[in-house]
């Protein structure tokens, strides 16, 4: 195991996200406290309680959601993508590193920073929202399994990518909408038919509820299959990854 | 002597179709300076991709100090270096940050030691905090090398190191490559410059359209390209070449208008005055002469139409 390469490979990515402190880390975590002061403060005391929670409580995991979802996506496809891009790949392709090697060093970065930004959103909530955690252990399991599948999701698109456009085209158009629309604001309970049943279909309705019973011990969904679900989604993005490292797909020629 | 990369039967055909090297078998000796030759888009590059582990091969297998390249990659690649030819830098990087990745992603446990003595070698010490973008091109293709030594490699391949460098620089790498021999490091470089591979290689290798057209010591090759050409265009048409001209070695055109002679520059004589005085005494007029020096290109070229020996 070639520890130092995914050592130097984990530093880089990280001293990436230092250099771009404010883009990285400060504005996912202010915007998302936007929506805090709009929607839980503002807004919410206007609203009624859902499943016996505040309102501003309940949005807190479907927001915090969101944003682990889009950073995870936009740090690792950018990590990899821009290497890609300006050629620099060249060198991680001619080390003596492994394709796990690689993915643990650019993939555990950007999960490490989407948990940064997950820990301070939470901190941050804390100030405009009074929550409660009913299981800790498994808001951190969560959270963890999302960051690293999603990161995982965001090698796959980086490598994907031709150009910036493609490179953001995903998290834009389809992890934003499936987001919004998947419960972060809302219990689907409350959808009519044929919404609440198409609702089911939307991937992200399964990691939001899974979040909010291991915040609040209720969902729409039971956790077990919101567990399943992520667990799915982690193996079908390790196969795309595995296939990817085995054919050299727009990597290596 | 012991060959260090064993190249057999290499073959390589990108996706769009084009064919970029046929069946190339080459063997490089430990501790020698290899030089590639060959034109643009020859596969000089596409055969060292390969080798590196950037490309992968169609057919063929490579081994580097008898290790197979895919099959044990991680031993064979820990050996090599590479110096692309590509200008790609991480932009925002310090020079010392990027070096360091190098080694760490090489394997190599940190040694500032080491890193400092590579930077100061290639004169890049005082450079060590700036970051890259704000770099000259000629410090940037330092830098390059710096991250290709930074983990100590046995075998170092430079793609093109000199293209678009100033003479000092030049002159720096040539000085910097004859260290790294005396080091045993065996270096491969290719270049299309023959005066590069002229002042630098012990063996040239000249690649064209995918194959390699030959494989000699320098001072072989630069003896047939110490060769030149004196042609002599003819007033009159002969029909065969008068037996008293038979000692030049001439080639009569087709048409027999026109005389080929081939002589040495090295030589101190070129017997083009004899062969002038052997014309005048058969009375044979000229219309116009000229002398030419064979081009690299139409060395390769000549190569390239050589007949199979």
């Amino acid at each position: 195991m070639n520890i130092n390469g995914i050592r130097a490979i984990y530093r880089f990515e990280m001293n990436r996200t230092r250099r771009t402190l404010m883009q990285s880390i400060i504005s996912p975590v202010l915007s998302t406290s936007l929506y805090f002061i709009v929607f839980g403060t503002a807004i919410g005391s206007r609203m009624g309680e859902i499943d016996g929670i505040s309102y501003g409580a309940f949005i807190i995991p479907g927001l915090l959601m969101l944003s682990l979802l889009s950073e995870s996506i936009s740090n690792a496809s950018f990590g990899i993508f821009f290497p890609k891009f300006s050629g620099t790949i060249y060198e991680v392709l001619s080390a003596p590193v492994s394709p796990f090697e690689i993915l643990a060093g650019y993939v555990g970065a950007a999960a490490t920073k989407s948990l940064i930004i997950g820990a301070l959103i939470l901190l941050t909530a804390r100030v405009f929202v009074d929550y409660s955690i009913a299981h800790p252990f498994w808001m951190l399991a969560f959270l963890l399994l999302t960051a690293l599948t999603f990161s995982l999701f965001g090698f796959i698109i980086g490598v994907w990518a031709n150009d910036f456009q493609q490179l953001q085209v995903i998290p834009l158009m389809v992890i934003t909408p499936l987001t919004f629309l998947g419960g972060a604001f809302y219990s689907i309970n409350m959808l009519p038919e044929p919404w609440h049943t198409l609702t089911l279909f939307n991937p992200v309705v399964y990691l939001i509820n899974g979040f909010r019973w291991a915040f609040y011990g209720v969902a729409d969904v039971h956790m077990g299959l919101s567990l399943g679900m992520t667990l799915m989604f982690l193996l079908i993005c390790l196969t795309v990854v595995w296939w990817i490292f085995r054919t050299g797909y727009r990597i290596k020629p | 002597m012991q060959s260090i990369i064993k190249i057999q039967g290499v073959s390589k055909t990108y996706a769009s179709g084009f064919t970029a090297l046929k069946s190339v078998d080459l063997e490089i000796r430990r501790g020698e300076i290899f030089a590639l030759l060959g034109p643009n888009g020859a596969g000089k590059t596409t055969l060292i991709s390969i080798i590196c582990g950037i490309v992968n091969a169609s057919s063929g297998r490579v081994l580097a100090d008898g290790v197979d390249i895919v099959d044990d990659y991680r031993q064979a690649r820990s050996l090599i270096g590479l110096v692309p030819q590509e200008l790609t830098t991480d932009a925002f990087e310090s020079v010392w940050d990027t070096v360091s990745f190098s080694r760490g992603l090489f394997g190599k446990p940190a040694d500032p030691d080491y890193i400092e003595k590579v930077l100061r070698q290639l004169s890049l010490w005082d450079k060590r905090h700036s970051k890259m973008l704000a770099l000259s091109g000629g410090m940037k293709r330092r830098v390059m090398i710096a991250k290709a030594l930074s983990h100590e490699p046995r075998i170092l391949f430079l793609d093109e190191p000199t293209a678009g460098v100033d003479v000092e620089l030049r002159r720096d790498m040539w000085e910097m490559v004859r260290g790294l021999r005396e080091d045993g490091v065996t270096v491969i470089l290719t270049t299309h410059y023959i005066e590069e591979a002229e002042e630098m290689a012990d063996r040239i290798g000249v690649i064209n359209r995918g194959e390699l057209v030959l494989v000699e010591d320098k001072a072989e090759l630069i003896q047939k390209l110490g060769q030149k050409q004196l042609h002599l265009h003819l007033q009159t048409p002969l029909t065969e070449l008068p037996p008293s001209l038979k000692p030049f070695n001439l080639v009569l055109s087709e048409e027999g208008t026109q005389l080929t002679y081939t002589f040495d520059a090295h030589q101190e004589t070129s017997g083009i005055a004899d062969l002038l005085r052997g014309l005048s005494e058969l009375n044979i007029d000229l219309k116009d002469l000229q002398s030419k020096q064979s081009s690299l290109e139409e060395i390769f070229v000549s190569l390239v139409h050589r007949p199979e020996s």
